[in-house]
């Protein structure tokens, strides 16, 4: 599904770059659960986002279901993240005068979607994170487990191949934390492969594998125990 | 651009940022209504002046006779200049094509009485020509004609003002008047666009004048106009040449002023249009000035909402929205809040000009009013302007990396 070869970034800080990633190698298998873990500054976030397009690596290679990923236009990876990606953010990130249905509706308005089938598409995927009854509220309608399903729906929605979570229990308390996860575990029980950017080492072990990075480097790559979201509610 | 899921999430940005919407309108709104309004004002200042200055034709010229001032070729000071029918004569055939109406004139005051209504006005004996050197229309009836003078006909045409002070019942055309004693017919009705004062009038064939008011040949002054063809400068040397061809006639120093005045309009005229064009360019300054103000405040709105709406942009983004929907979007949007603001500044000006236009004539602006292309053009123009600064926050807006964009802050 991805695979990651000796991925270097840097950002400028003024006249000095701070070195962020410094040669990562990874590879993710499909139907996978991988957290990725470190202490803010570890480069766990910019690793996703490369991952997720969102940002660029200086050197390395990236393939991501079989596709290079490298030196895309801006169109171009418009497409991609698109059709491959869905992104489940630590603040949501929902458009706030949208409803929940509009926004889950909106990666498939890019995807060219009839306006029709969208919401129909849409308000299956709200179905299964069980809040077909707040379709027509705005997110500041909703509690924060509500938001972050939405976000989940959304994510969803386009049926992307990988799904990544940056911090996605981060803004919740720990009852609606587990419920979130308890989604996510779903979702990969069903087969979908999903990556999980986390500070927190419950939500880390509730994933199949764990990559711990520090200073820019991967420190230990291991295969957990899963323990399920459910019990702990 | 005609794909309606792009319309409706454009409209349902507008709906849904009604503040940001709304103050973005209200900047286009008021730059187009000042400009509505400032524009109507000095087109109504223009107003004014065009009609203080008249409709007389302004390529005419008035030749009055005074005393000398200086004694030549052995004539006393003080002589008095005495115009006669040759002299109106000698004019035409001198100058021939280069005069295009010339009449004489001889000037009376009447006391008109017409089935017991009784008023004081002015008589003006005159040619034919009289009519197009002051511009009149005639309202019924006919003009004074070269028959009326060859006969010395005892009619007369009289202003609208006479008409209505006199003929209070009945019309005016066809009845017998009297002037301070003897009777004359009215064979016309005139109107002057310089109002009130040039229809209270009676306008009388010059013969009859000089055979009732036993004036011989005499003449009080002259009025002509000359060829409009001519340029300032012709125009100029054209009155100069009659000047001192006259002073030559009438054996007058060349460098006494008083004894033959002559009155060339162009010298005005010239003073006219540089005026007008003083006008026409505090207009163009006006108007220019709330242009850009108005170009500067939609670009400042433009760059403050696509920074607004930057997290917008990468949620946009990280779902797949390529940089073109973003760049359209955003224009879009903005081209529509400029159209209708813009048409909305449109019509509160044009209405506030109506409301409050006649009440202004006092404080010298008549009829202010812009021409609906004009305040169109102005709307386009600020259309243009949102757009072109909407344009590159919008192309950068599209280029930042989402995680940029994204970045809690």
């Amino acid at each position: 599904m991805l695979k990651i070869s000796n991925l270097h970034k840097s950002y400028p800080i003024g006249n000095t770059s701070l070195h962020v990633l410094k040669g990562i190698n990874l590879d993710v298998e499909d139907g996978e659960m991988v957290a990725i873990m470190g202490s803010s500054g570890s480069g766990k976030s910019t690793l996703l986002n490369i991952i997720g397009m969102l940002d660029e690596a200086d050197s390395g290679d990236y393939i991501l279901d079989k596709l290079p990923i490298k030196d895309l236009t801006e169109k171009k990876a418009a497409v991609y993240r698109n059709k491959f990606l869905g992104f489940i953010f630590q603040s949501f990130n929902l458009i706030n005068y949208k409803n929940a249905l509009e926004n889950v509706a909106l990666p498939l308005y890019y995807q060219g979607m009839k306006r029709k089938q969208r919401q129909e598409e849409a308000m299956f995927h709200l179905g299964k994170v069980g809040l077909k009854d707040w379709a027509h509220h705005l997110p500041k309608e909703l509690s924060g487990g509500q938001n972050q399903r939405v976000a989940i729906a959304r994510a969803l929605a386009a049926n992307p191949k990988l799904l990544l979570a940056d911090e996605p229990t981060g803004a919740l308390d720990t009852v609606t934390s587990y419920e979130i996860m308890e989604f996510i575990q779903q979702l990969n029980d069903e087969g979908k492969t999903i990556l999980i950017v986390t500070h927190e080492e419950d939500i880390a072990n509730m994933c199949k594998r764990i990559v711990r990075l520090r200073d820019g480097i991967i420190m230990e790559d291991k295969f957990v125990e899963q323990v399920r979201a459910k019990q702990n509610v | 651009m005609f794909d309606t899921d792009l319309w409706r999430e454009i409209f349902q940005s507008i709906n849904k940022n009604r503040t940001r919407s709304l103050l973005s309108g209200f900047t286009v709104a008021f730059a187009i209504l000042l400009f509505t309004i400032l524009f109507g004002i000095a087109n109504g200042l223009n107003n004014t002046f065009d009609e203080a200055f008249g409709t007389d034709a302004s390529n005419s010229i008035i030749i009055f006779p005074g005393r000398t001032t200086k004694a030549h070729k052995g004539l006393q000071v003080g002589r008095r200049i005495q115009f006669r029918n040759p002299d109106h004569d000698y004019i035409k055939e001198e100058f021939g094509e280069k005069v295009q109406f010339i009449t004489s004139k001889v000037m009376k005051n009447v006391t008109a009485s017409f089935r017991g209504e009784q008023n004081n006005y002015e008589v003006r004996a005159v040619n034919p020509d009289y009519m197009f050197i002051e511009n009149n229309k005639i309202k019924e009836g006919r003009y004074i004609n070269q028959n009326d003078i060859d006969k010395k006909a005892k009619v007369i045409v009289i202003g609208k003002v006479v008409d209505e002070d006199l003929f209070l019942k009945t019309t005016a055309l066809g009845k017998q008047i009297n002037l301070s004693g003897i009777s004359y017919k009215v064979v016309g009705v005139f109107t002057d666009d310089e109002g009130l004062n040039e229809e209270n009038v009676i306008y009388m064939p010059l013969t009859t004048a000089q055979l009732v008011y036993g004036k011989n040949d005499e003449i009080d002054f002259m009025h002509l106009t000359y060829d409009p063809e001519m340029n300032y400068d012709e125009a100029l040397s054209f009155g100069n040449l009659l000047t001192k061809k006259l002073k030559e006639r009438f054996s007058v120093a060349r460098s006494d002023q008083r004894a033959i005045r002559v009155r060339n309009m162009a010298a005005g005229k010239k003073a006219i249009s540089q005026m007008t064009f003083g006008l026409g360019v505090i207009i163009l300054v006006i108007g220019f000035g709330t242009l850009i103000a108005g170009i500067v405040g939609i670009s400042n709105i433009m760059i403050f909402i696509v920074k607004e709406r930057t997290k917008e942009i990468g949620i946009r983004k990280a779902l797949g929205a390529s940089p073109k929907s973003i760049v359209s979007i955003i224009l879009i949007e903005s081209v529509i809040i400029t159209t209708i603001a813009g048409y909305f500044g449109l019509l509160i000006g044009t209405g506030i000009l109506k409301l409050v236009g006649p009440s202004l004539k006092e404080y010298f602006i008549k009829d202010p009013s812009v021409s609906t292309s004009l305040v169109i053009g102005a709307t386009i123009t600020l259309i243009l302007a949102g757009t072109l600064a909407g344009y590159f926050p919008a192309k950068n807006a599209s280029q930042i990396k989402p995680i940029v964009a994204l970045r809690n802050d």
